[in-house]
């Protein structure tokens, strides 16, 4: 493709890049005890959750941030800087989605999330939070018919909180890592979800997360249970401004799934990614983990991630129950000078456990990309079995596609198979579908989509094809 | 005098390595000169190497050749200062000597992007896929083509014969005024060239031309051309009628060969 096209291909437009003007409640900038103690006054939570917090906040003055390993490249951040807590002003508490604030409703309705009572998402329960809160969940009384619990983050801290003490850090301790820990300390909101045994979840859950304020941070947490014998199919969706800055998103998911619990999880990330000189965009680092505790459980993920200047994530399965199953299904585009480290980690502990990686790893104009896997087969985990599939598709000849995997088998039964592949989008793919009245642009999105269509048929439906729109989108402008 | 389908008028052409770094090539067609009127049928054969795919190539807009010299009328339009997929739409096609896959793109879906796009150039609807299908399920008779093949991606794992059978059916698709058919008889048995040339013939017409490439006379055989010209060293060497073809399948090129006149 000629240099032309690879400019036009990274000054794509980013059409969820405004702002919304709404009175907020924000701190300064700065992080310190006292400024977690405001974040949790601010919340009304009880006193072991400070100390959860605080704790935290101990153990993340003591690591070291993790420049050494990734494959990503990127001015220090400055973690004084930044505002740990941004709200938009309500005067009391909401008693029906009516009243939530008509700017911050508008917002969503661009972002094609409708919040009203009368436009909702049919069968879809969304969270909407917007920087450090969550401003409405629907569906609720519906949901909790069932006996499940579909709270924002803050509110389950209150109404459950014998069931967040008891699975909160279960699977992300606050110490794992220096972003862990940092968002255990200054978590705000995210989504809490709890599935009685036995019950199948009537509708997607899911969760849309809203950067909006300046100089801020977003560092939600999610914590998602399925008790014996239930399922759940839990989505989230990001979209922040374009800013000059970089902003950073530290999130924490935790997913626990019991006896013959399902838990699926899909996310479609499309955080600002920064302009074609690569300036401003979202620092994406998250830690999610899921552990399959009971026997015969199943975790999923699914990722298709477009946006963000910077995305470090590891979606992980401990695999501890017998029969369990994991399985990782991504997507990640990196154009303009989007750089992307993230693949999963799949640890087998229980007897048969199986595992399946599937990774699609596209790069166009500056972008980098890298693939980072870990299989371990634990000493006892008998007739453990692990797949991966990893392919790179290059577009343009600046971009990069890099795979590192890692085995660690410590149990001769097991059976791991790795295959790894890297294509570059053929000018003669290109040329087929335009000799056959298809425009370069279009071709282009019809060789990603294709190229992606085993993971982008695991998520849902409409998020499948919101996904197919996004990727798109996010390589919009390659007409040479 | 009505306008021709196509007019190439003194055509030069090399290969143009600007886009890969290299140096450009040396030429290839050394001044074409060809008139297809609507409704004929001509076959262009030639040696290995003569430029014939070239030809194919530069007439459809793909990337990677430099005309140097002349110019080429469609329907009385300049064909080249027109992009690939507006040269598709305005009604070219060609059918490839090697069709590309494209995995994980459905055949059917593809084949409705391609249709739907050459409609909405025409200004007509376009199509639903229930409308699509139903006329997909005609035209694959037309090239006797299993419908197991349409679910599969774009090619993917095609025979040879499968895929050609495929470019003929998008040809039955796209409704073209030009076709432009690059060695669709290679790698091809006989039945399933019985099967293509059929579908071939069934969409000849008064308002469609067609240019077979090819390097073999059997072809000729089953899709019986107007006209017969054979390219050597970048230039047209000698026309004639159908039975041109038979002298050729008898005598080979190299007597032809030694009539091309120097370069220059």
């Amino acid at each position: 493709m000629s240099n032309q096209t690879l400019e036009q291909l990274a000054k794509a437009d980013y059409e969820w890049g405004f702002t919304t003007d709404v009175e907020q409640d924000i701190l300064e900038p700065g992080l310190s005890e006292d400024v977690i103690r405001v974040i949790s006054a601010k919340k009304s939570e009880p006193s072991w959750m400070l100390d959860w917090r605080l704790d935290g906040y101990r153990r993340w003055l003591q690591l070291a941030e993790p420049h050494h390993w990734a494959k990503l490249s990127y001015a220090p951040i400055d973690y004084q800087a930044i505002r740990y807590y941004a709200a938009p002003k309500q005067k009391k508490q909401l008693q029906s989605l009516d009243e939530l604030d008509p700017e911050i409703r508008r917002t969503y309705e661009k972002l094609g999330i409708p919040l009203g009572e009368q436009k909702l998402l049919a069968n879809v329960a969304v969270d909407a939070v917007f920087d450090s809160v969550s401003v409405a969940t629907t569906f609720k009384k519906e949901l909790e018919k069932h006996g499940i619990l579909f709270l924002p983050f803050s509110e389950a801290v209150r109404r459950a909180p014998e069931l967040v003490r008891r699975y909160l850090g279960s699977v992300v301790p606050q110490g794992d890592n220096f972003f862990a820990a940092l968002n255990s300390a200054v978590f705000t909101d995210g989504s809490f979800v709890y599935i009685p045994p036995g019950v199948r979840c009537p509708m997607e859950l899911s969760t849309y997360f809203r950067i909006n304020a300046s100089e801020t941070g977003q560092f939600e947490r999610t914590l998602i249970i399925a008790d014996k014998g239930s399922y759940v199919s839990y989505l989230e969706g990001c979209t922040a401004p374009m800013r000059d800055e970089n902003q950073l998103h530290a999130a924490v998911v935790e997913l626990v799934a019991l006896d013959d619990a399902q838990i699926k999880y899909s996310t479609v990330q499309n955080w600002y990614p920064g302009d074609a000189e690569g300036r401003g965009g979202i620092y994406n680092f998250v830690t999610k983990r899921g552990k399959c505790a009971g026997r015969r459980s199943k975790i999923s993920w699914t990722q298709v991630e477009t946006g963000s200047a910077i995305t470090w994530k590891y979606p992980s399965c401990i695999l501890q129950g017998d029969d369990s199953v994991g399985e990782f299904y991504s997507v990640a585009l990196t154009s303009k000078h989007q750089q992307a480290d993230t693949g999963t980690k799949m640890i087998h502990i229980g007897k048969r456990t199986t595992s399946t990686i599937i990774s699609k790893g596209i790069s166009a104009a500056h972008g980098q990309n890298s693939y980072r896997g870990l299989v371990r087969i634990q000493k006892g985990a008998d007739g453990a079995r692990n797949y991966s599939q990893c392919d790179s598709l290059l577009i343009g000849d600046q971009c990069g596609a890099h795979t590192f995997p890692y085995l660690e088998v410590l149990n001769p039964t097991a059976k791991v198979e790795h295959e790894a592949t890297t294509s570059k989008i053929g000018e003669d793919q290109l040329f087929y579908c335009q000799q056959r009245g298809i425009s370069e642009e279009d071709a282009v999105s019809l060789i990603v989509n294709g190229f992606c269509k085993r993971v982008l048929k695991e998520l849902p439906m409409e998020f499948a094809v919101e996904a197919q729109k996004l990727l798109g989108v996010s390589l919009e402008g390659a007409v040479g | 005098m009505t306008t021709p389908m196509l007019e190439i008028r003194d055509l030069h052409v090399r290969i143009d390595a600007s886009g890969t770094g290299g140096t450009d090539g040396e030429a290839i067609l050394r001044g074409i000169d060809l008139v297809l009127p609507a409704g004929e049928v001509h076959a262009i054969m030639g040696p290995n190497g003569s430029g014939k795919s070239t030809l194919a190539h530069v007439l459809a807009g793909k990337p990677g050749y430099e005309v140097t010299k002349g110019e080429v009328l469609f329907e009385g339009r300049d064909l080249l200062s027109i992009a690939p997929e507006g040269r598709a739409r305005a009604g070219v096609f060609l059918a490839f000597q090697y069709p590309v896959e494209i995995p994980g793109v459905g055949n059917m879906y593809f084949l409705k992007q391609a249709v739907n796009a050459v409609r909405s150039h025409r200004g007509l609807e376009e199509l639903d896929a229930m409308e699509f299908l139903s006329l997909a399920r005609e035209k694959m008779k037309l090239v006797e083509m299993p419908e197991e093949l349409a679910k599969r991606g774009v090619n993917e794992g095609f025979s040879g014969g499968e895929k050609k059978r495929n470019e003929i059916l998008q040809m039955a698709l796209l409704d073209p005024k030009l076709c432009l058919l690059d060695e669709t008889d290679s790698g091809l048995d006989i039945d399933a060239l019985r099967v293509i040339a059929g579908g071939v013939n069934a969409l000849r017409g008064p308002a469609r031309s067609m240019l077979l490439i090819t390097h073999y006379q059997r072809l000729l055989d089953y899709i019986v051309p107007d006209h017969v010209h054979v390219l050597a060293g970048g230039r047209i060497v000698k026309s004639g009628g159908k039975e041109l073809a038979r002298e050729l399948e008898d005598k080979g090129y190299g007597w032809l060969q030694a009539m091309r006149a120097p370069a220059g």
